[in-house]
């Protein structure tokens, strides 16, 4: 590796423009003449719309306009829809229930978008967003998803009947029934998923642009995939044919899924800028991210596993309800099952598994993808009952793990997915080594005197990243292939830019992407520019999620460098007048191997522009262009292993260590991995401990609306992680990378509440794990 | 209407701005001074901070009127021309930053409790120091490290922790 290249931990390039207050979020663009927008959003949980009257809004200071759901049907604008088919098991499709971007006849949660006011300023808009006078007809709201299956559950969508969206399964339902009915143990847990918020720093923002000249729509927007963003607002939603529509996603302030999705607002924006002739930007206060910013999680599951007179795990069966909100999100029906039951055989060999999901409409926000996605329930699932297992069986955490891990790879689950490589037991022996797990008994002991409870809890993920081959996932459901795009285009004075259709909203793609370029080439990092975001300099690209960007966006560019590197070659070896397979390019010059001759890399470069030189026939430019797809997903795994001390007088947890050892495959920069998993385990210990989305089930309104109500992780919280990696390469790609984005979060969660029922003694503990749960649990 | 004048990042500037105007939006709107972030509407997030008279403050619990007549130091003020900061420096050196919102309010904000404590920072001070600043990519673990190493560099002497 050189100082720059894979595997050095290199400070960030885009750090500098953060830190200097020079960032560039869509609520630091202006265009000549933009307007503000507020939306007027329903403060009821589940209502008809008798009548909508805007004359007194309309009247008011500095409005240029107010549209409603009317204007925008007539003008065409479609339903948002749900990218990902998923049929019940009786074989019938999912159930899709009609979802306009401005509701029209019925609002079916708080925070639901009726009316878009454009004004002068955003005060203005606000004051005229509540003049806008709508008649409500209230009708009862269900907040639950188990109780919205009940026979006199409110009913959301004429569409889905009883609520009902799908009922899915997975796995073969006889054989895991039989390895119940002859186990010699089973044990059973009602396992809650507790519902989040995602909150990105910065709240959700769009800016639509439309150019009466060109007749051109330009939409700024808070996005992790534009060119998807671009696809379906086209398609879909008929804002604008492609070529008329240019979506830009800037810097960007955090995602973790909640920017996947296309959301009614810059629908709306892009179409209010034609309807009022003017560039309309809208940014959502905290409160709307809260209200409106699709939810994670939320799952209800009844789990069974049953295991041999060994101690082998023989069978699992799973059933689980979850929530899907008040309409179906873009991806939504994808998380609870085939990115959730499809990774219930965790990192054990378990013969027969099954899985029935249902998936139920509630008077809430939408549910979709939330770092994980489907992954994190999976594990909690997974690694609760065993942990819970092994407490009921009387043998260690450890060894009941070690006793069920897969060691033979490939190895195919009775779930779909078919692992490549993997090293568990390495893991869990890092993380048990830098644990001391050996000497925690002697460390509960002097707790106790301290009058202290010390538990210890641990949790071994796997999660499926990578995401993920065409064609299979197209077999699956899905509506779009899941590959990504590259170019490379060398400049002619040796300059490089990379265009990717990967988005980076705090991964320092701009870092690690450059550090292949100078890996390959031997070129410095900042001589390489990393162009994304913008789907008039990048043609295509699928986006940023599901710690896809090493795998498949890095893949991307290093088949598009292969393909500069055999040209370059080609115009070296003229240049040096040797043979093509004696050139190598290293240390920014191309050189004969085993001679001093030698080409600087710029002049190889210059020649394929100047074209003065170059070999008979070969066209001029250094440009090359790649799509990767991959031929599988990749198996990050590891093992988090969580120590804690209660106290006993309030139930409050300190978290007294924390250790992460995780297989990521190769890496390219430790420095951003390691941070990524700090990240990840930040958000799976709140949502552990501290985080809860909470709605009153009477009437639907979200009390969790602020930071003053929602507890957000904060420093104090928190402690110093340790974390570490162990390496088995991901045979599947050219870089042998695996992903980090999304583990910490996937594993942290049953760790810590392993860690805290081990303390107090008492098994029944639902997240988050505040003080106050703790404590009753204690009674 | 409220006619306000302060020294911004050492540079005198006036406005005619409507009397609920905040700090924040003051800077941002007026002045093009986006590195100052709106990420709550409730005073807890933290990505406003900037100084007021040598003192952090979230400039979204002040209005713009009530700043008149004060020294103001926004984050693109903060580094010595071309040389940065020891906070900012710190920041990039121990990977303090993700996706860069919460950036500038942190380093803000570091900048005042460094000031604050010239005995030097531990790990549990900074940890609670920040109570009033949220960040949802790093986990605080490299923002920790950070304010502790730009602690250190400023002459704090670093305490055990």
């Amino acid at each position: 590796m050189g100082i720059e290249g894979i595997g050095a931990r290199v400070a960030r390039k885009e750090d500098k423009r953060f830190i200097t207050g020079l960032g560039r979020y869509v609520d630091d663009m202006t265009v000549p003449g933009m307007k503000h927008a507020a939306f007027v959003r329903s403060p009821h949980a589940h209502a008809n719309i008798r009548s909508i009257n805007v004359d007194a809004a309309s009247d008011m200071p500095g409005v240029i306009g107010v549209l409603t759901g009317r204007e925008l049907q007539a003008d065409g604008i479609g339903n948002l829809i749900c990218g990902w088919m998923v049929h019940s098991k009786d074989g019938s499709p999912m159930k899709m229930g009609a979802w306009s971007a401005l509701a029209t006849e019925k609002v079916r949660y708080v925070g639901d978008a009726v009316a878009i006011v454009v004004a002068d300023t955003k005060g203005q808009a606000r004051d005229a967003a509540e003049a806008v006078e709508i008649d409500y007809e209230e009708l009862p709201a269900i907040t639950d998803a188990v109780k919205a299956l009940d026979e006199n559950a409110p009913q959301l969508h004429p569409e889905a009947e009883g609520n009902l969206i799908y009922d899915w399964e997975i796995g073969d339902s006889a054989a895991t029934d039989s390895a119940l009915a002859d186990a010699a143990h089973v044990t059973r847990m009602k396992i809650v998923n507790n519902r989040l918020i995602p909150n990105a720093m910065e709240p959700r923002a769009a800016l639509g642009h439309y150019d009466k000249a060109e007749d051109h729509y330009t939409c700024w927007t808070t996005s992790q995939n534009p060119h998807v963003a671009r696809l379906v607002m086209s398609a879909f939603y008929n804002v604008a044919p492609e070529n008329k529509l240019r979506v830009i996603a800037p810097d960007v302030g955090g995602g973790f899924g909640s920017k996947i999705f296309i959301y009614p607002e810059e629908i709306v924006c892009l179409w209010a800028s034609k309807r009022t002739g003017v560039p309309v930007k809208w940014v959502a206060d905290r409160t709307e991210s809260f209200l409106t910013d699709a939810h994670g999680r939320d799952h209800v599951t009844e789990v069974q596993m049953a295991f041999g007179a060994d101690n082998r795990i023989t069978g699992l069966k799973v059933d689980t309800i979850a929530n899907f909100g008040a309409y179906m999100s873009l991806f939504s029906s994808s998380v609870p099952t085939y990115l959730y039951a499809t990774l219930l055989s965790g990192q054990y060999d378990i013969p027969a598994i099954h899985a029935n999901v249902r998936g139920v409409y509630t008077n809430t926000a939408p549910v979709d993808a939330y770092r994980g996605a489907g992954r994190p329930e999976a594990t909690y699932v997974v690694e609760r009952t065993v942990e819970t297992a092994a407490r009921e069986l009387g043998i260690s955490p450890a060894e009941l793990r070690r006793k069920n891990f897969i060691r033979e790879f490939p190895h195919q689950t009775p779930v779909i997915m078919n692992y490549d490589a993997g090293d568990y037991d390495a893991s869990l022996e890092a993380a048990m080594r830098e644990a001391d797990y050996d000497g925690f008994a002697a460390r509960r002991a002097e707790a106790e005197k301290r009058g202290r409870k010390r538990g210890i809890g641990m949790s071994c993920y796997i999660e499926a990243c990578g995401i993920a081959p065409s064609a299979a996932v197209g077999s699956l459901g899905a509506g779009v292939g899941l590959w990504e795009s590259a170019e490379v285009r060398v400049n002619a004075a040796g300059t490089i830019e990379v265009l990717t259709g990967s988005h980076s909203h705090g991964q320092g793609h701009e870092t690690t992407f450059s550090q292949l370029v100078a890996h390959r080439f031997g070129v410095p990092i900042e001589q390489v520019s990393i162009v994304h975001g913008d789907t008039d300099k990048v043609q295509m690209g699928m986006g940023t999620y599901g710690s896809r960007s090493g795998a498949v966006g890095m893949s991307a560019i290093a088949k598009a460098l292969d393909k500069v590197e055999a040209k370059a070659k080609k115009i070296a070896a003229h240049l040096l007048e040797a043979d093509e397979s004696d050139i190598v390019i290293e240390n920014g010059e191309a050189k004969v191997a085993g001679t001093d001759k030698t080409v600087p890399w710029f002049q190889v470069a210059l020649a394929a522009y100047t074209a003065h030189n170059l070999p008979e026939g070969m066209e001029p430019g250094l440009k090359e262009g790649a799509f990767y797809d991959p031929t599988n997903f990749t198996f990050p795994a590891g093992c988090y292993i969580c120590e804690v001390e209660v106290d006993p007088e309030t139930g409050h947890t300190d978290i007294v260590q924390f250790v992460a050892a995780d297989d990521f495959g190769n890496i390219v920069n430790p420095m951003i991995v390691e941070g990524q998993v700090h990240g990840g385990l930040a958000q799976g210990i709140g949502q552990a401990l501290l985080e809860g989305c909470h709605y009153d089930p009477a009437t639907g309104q979200l009390i969790t609306a602020s930071y003053m109500d929602y507890t957000m992780p904060r420093a104090a919280d928190l402690p110093s992680f340790r974390v570490s990696t162990t390496n088995t390469p991901c045979p599947g790609n050219p870089l042998g990378i695996k992903g980090c984005g999304e583990a910490g979060a996937i594993g942290s969660p049953p760790a810590l509440i392993n860690a805290i029922t081990d303390a107090i003694g008492n098994n029944d503990l639902t997240m988050p794990a505040t003080p106050q749960r703790v404590w009753a649990a204690m009674q | 209407m409220a006619d306000v004048t302060m020294t911004v990042n050492g540079r005198k500037i006036s406005g005619t701005v409507e009397d609920r105007t905040l700090l924040v939006h003051f800077l941002r709107e007026n002045e093009g001074l986006t590195g100052t972030h709106v990420g709550c509407d409730t005073s807890q997030c933290g990505a406003c901070v900037v100084h007021v008279d040598g003192m952090a403050v979230k400039s979204c619990t002040m209005l713009a009127a009530q700043a008149s007549g004060s020294e103001v130091l926004t984050i693109e003020g903060l580094a010595d021309g071309a040389e940065l900061h020891p906070v900012q420096a710190a920041f990039k050196e121990h990977h303090g930053l993700q996706c860069g919102f919460c950036t500038p309010g942190m380093i803000m904000a570091a900048a005042d409790m460094i000031r604050r404590h010239p005995e030097g920072l531990d790990e549990k001070t900074v940890r609670a120091e920040l109570e009033g600043n949220i960040c949802r990519c790093t986990g605080y673990h490299n923002i920790v490290k950070a304010i502790l190493a730009a602690s250190e560099a400023m002459g704090g002497k670093a305490k055990a922790a």
